[in-house]
């Protein structure tokens, strides 16, 4: 490749970056405090790429037989394939078939918060198992709770809630898992996101690839939603 | 070399796969690249049918997250790496640095507390150092202790793990002590001919303007080239290595640890986030947790990439084997004592 390529390369690949940051597309693979620095890195590329390009303008005007034969590395043809990635196929978030390889990565918490005062209270699906699974539902007695993930169904086709919990980037991202029962819609479609209205039940099973804890919710309303403007959950970041 | 035998599936993202065949030798890259643009925008769908499986999807995910997610730090690390060689004067490090190489690896592997950010940045750095006339052994200590010791992934490890500070002390030392360990090795065996004379011309040019964009532009696109076989392959150990291993792995303490070793390898986790992974991994002992921790930051599959393409694949391929085997004892003998 030589520098005239690697240059619209880099340009591209710099472009794309900022096309990712600059709209929501990124949160799709890695979490929300990357956006400045993808930001500055697609912004660096852009004038490394402009830089090039205006350097061998000059070389190729000041001197036309300068020793260009050196050999640049085959090995960067490969940056194209996440460029063409990026741009073309742009790949969704994690669902239901990573989801269901990994085992939940629910764990017990510290504190348990207060409710929110909201009728139904709005919940994450973390939060709520975690006060179904460790806090023995004790602060969801009598309550009516909402909470939004995707679908995922086993192979024996029993529903899951499910949000890839994440850290950094999509190769790190956790599933924690809620097993849903009661009024459910009569179709169910894998990776379509829902809304789930519901109360506590002490019914609890085990994740079969951990072992893990997955608490029951008994669901009494379910209405689909748009996939939410962060797919994952970010709030072990903090 | 293994890695390249775990590309295939990139093939199938598009028709760039192959790069530059042998009969290629005649046509201007610039055509080349033209082509291909325009042959994968023309394809578009039949592309996208072919990747429509879920577990393609869940590849592809994981490619382009684990690429995006290492370009910032790349970039960082590119954009110090190019400032050392062209406005550092080689008198600096000289200066700085202990004259005896024995006393400049601690050193150095103390000093790569300040660079924050994950692994994919230290590489870079490293190899400028080198460059600028660093001890080799010197370099190698920062360039493994760098990504560990930062004060971003230490907070990072004191998050996941609260209420037992133990596990970043442990996670401190243990790194120093492997990166300075590994320095010192260098030093009594390393040789200077394994390491790749650096590329002519790359970091030259006629201004330091002109030298500094040089050479960014070459460690970008030669970097990053690595970087994507690195994600390649992780993206791939990520969707085909079956989750029950580990369960059956972390009853037997020898094995646990391995088993996590050998996972801090596969994954390629930056270096920021392993901690939460580690923390999570709930049926394994802290030691074992403090492997992963050690191990993850100084050799995977990425990282090993990036080092054959910065130091010479004869470097690497003696450099990681020793790293990952050093890693774990240190690890082992930290935790025992620690934890």
């Amino acid at each position: 490749m030589n520098r005239q390529s690697q240059s619209a390369v880099m340009f591209l690949l710099g472009a794309a970056l900022l096309h990712a940051g600059s709209t929501d597309l990124y949160l799709r693979y890695v979490k929300e405090g990357l956006r400045p620095l993808l930001l500055a890195s697609g912004v660096v590329l852009i004038a490394a790429a402009l830089a090039t390009v205006w350097y061998e303008r000059r070389r190729a005007r000041a001197a036309a037989t300068e020793a260009h034969a050196h050999p640049e590395p085959r090995i960067s043809w490969l940056l194209l394939l996440p460029l063409l990635a990026l741009i073309l196929v742009a790949p969704p978030a994690l669902g239901s078939y990573s989801a269901l390889r990994s085992g939940t990565a629910l764990q017990k918490p510290y504190v348990y918060g207060a409710l929110p005062a909201a009728d139904p209270a709005p919940l994450s699906v973390i939060d709520y198992a975690s006060r179904a699974a460790y806090g023995h539902g004790r602060s969801l007695h009598g309550r009516t709770v909402r909470v939004t993930g995707f679908l995922a169904l086993d192979h024996s086709g029993a529903p899951y809630l499910v949000r890839m919990a994440l850290n950094c980037c999509a190769a790190d991202a956790q599933p924690v898992k809620i097993a849903l029962t009661g009024e459910l819609p009569p179709v169910l479609r894998p990776d379509a996101w829902l809304e789930v209205t519901g109360t506590y039940t002490p019914r609890m099973t085990h994740d079969p690839v951990n072992n893990g804890p997955i608490p029951y919710l008994k669901v009494t309303a379910a209405r689909p939603v748009p996939v939410p403007h962060d797919p994952y959950d970010e709030s072990w970041n903090n | 070399m293994a890695i390249t035998e775990d590309a295939p599936p990139g093939a199938e993202a598009g028709p760039a796969g192959e790069p530059g065949g042998p009969g290629s030798r005649r046509l201007s890259s610039p055509l080349v690249l033209t082509l291909i643009l325009l042959l994968a925008v023309l394809a578009q769908s039949p592309i996208r049918g072919l990747l429509g499986t879920p577990l393609m999807q869940s590849w592809m995910t994981v490619f382009v997250a684990v690429t995006v997610q290492a370009l910032p730090f790349l970039v960082l690390g590119v954009l110090l790496s190019a400032a050392i060689a062209v406005f550092v004067p080689p008198a600096f490090f000289a200066r700085a640095l202990p004259r005896r190489p024995a006393l400049a690896v601690p050193v150095a592997g103390i000093a790569g507390a300040v660079l924050p950010g994950c692994e994919c940045a230290s590489v870079p750095v490293a190899g400028a150092l080198v460059r600028r006339g660093v001890t080799p052994a010197a370099a190698l200590a920062f360039l493994l202790s760098a990504p560990a010791i930062n004060p971003i992934v230490l907070t990072a490890t004191a998050v996941a793990f609260p209420g037992r500070p133990e596990m970043v002390l442990a996670r401190f030392l243990a790194s120093l002590l492997v990166a300075c360990a590994m320095g010192w090795l260098w030093q009594r065996l390393g040789r200077t001919d394994w390491l790749r004379p650096p590329a002519h011309g790359a970091h030259e040019g006629a201004t330091k303007g002109e030298a500094f964009w040089n050479s960014v532009r070459h460690d970008t696109v030669h970097a990053g080239g690595f970087l994507v076989l690195g994600a390649m392959a992780a993206a791939t150990l990520k969707a085909a290595t079956p989750a029950d291993w580990l369960r059956t792995a972390a009853g037997n303490p020898v094995f646990s640890v391995l088993a996590l070793a050998v996972l801090a390898v596969l994954l390629s986790i930056c270096s920021e986030a392993d901690a939460f992974v580690a923390a999570s991994l709930t049926q394994f002992s802290l030691t074992a947790k403090l492997v992963f921790l050690v191990v993850g930051p100084m050799i995977d599959l990425k990282l090993f990439a990036m080092q054959a393409g910065t130091f010479g694949r004869t470097f690497a391929l003696r450099f990681a084997p020793a790293t990952f085997a050093l890693a774990i004892t240190g690890a082992v003998v930290t935790g025992t004592v620690l934890l």
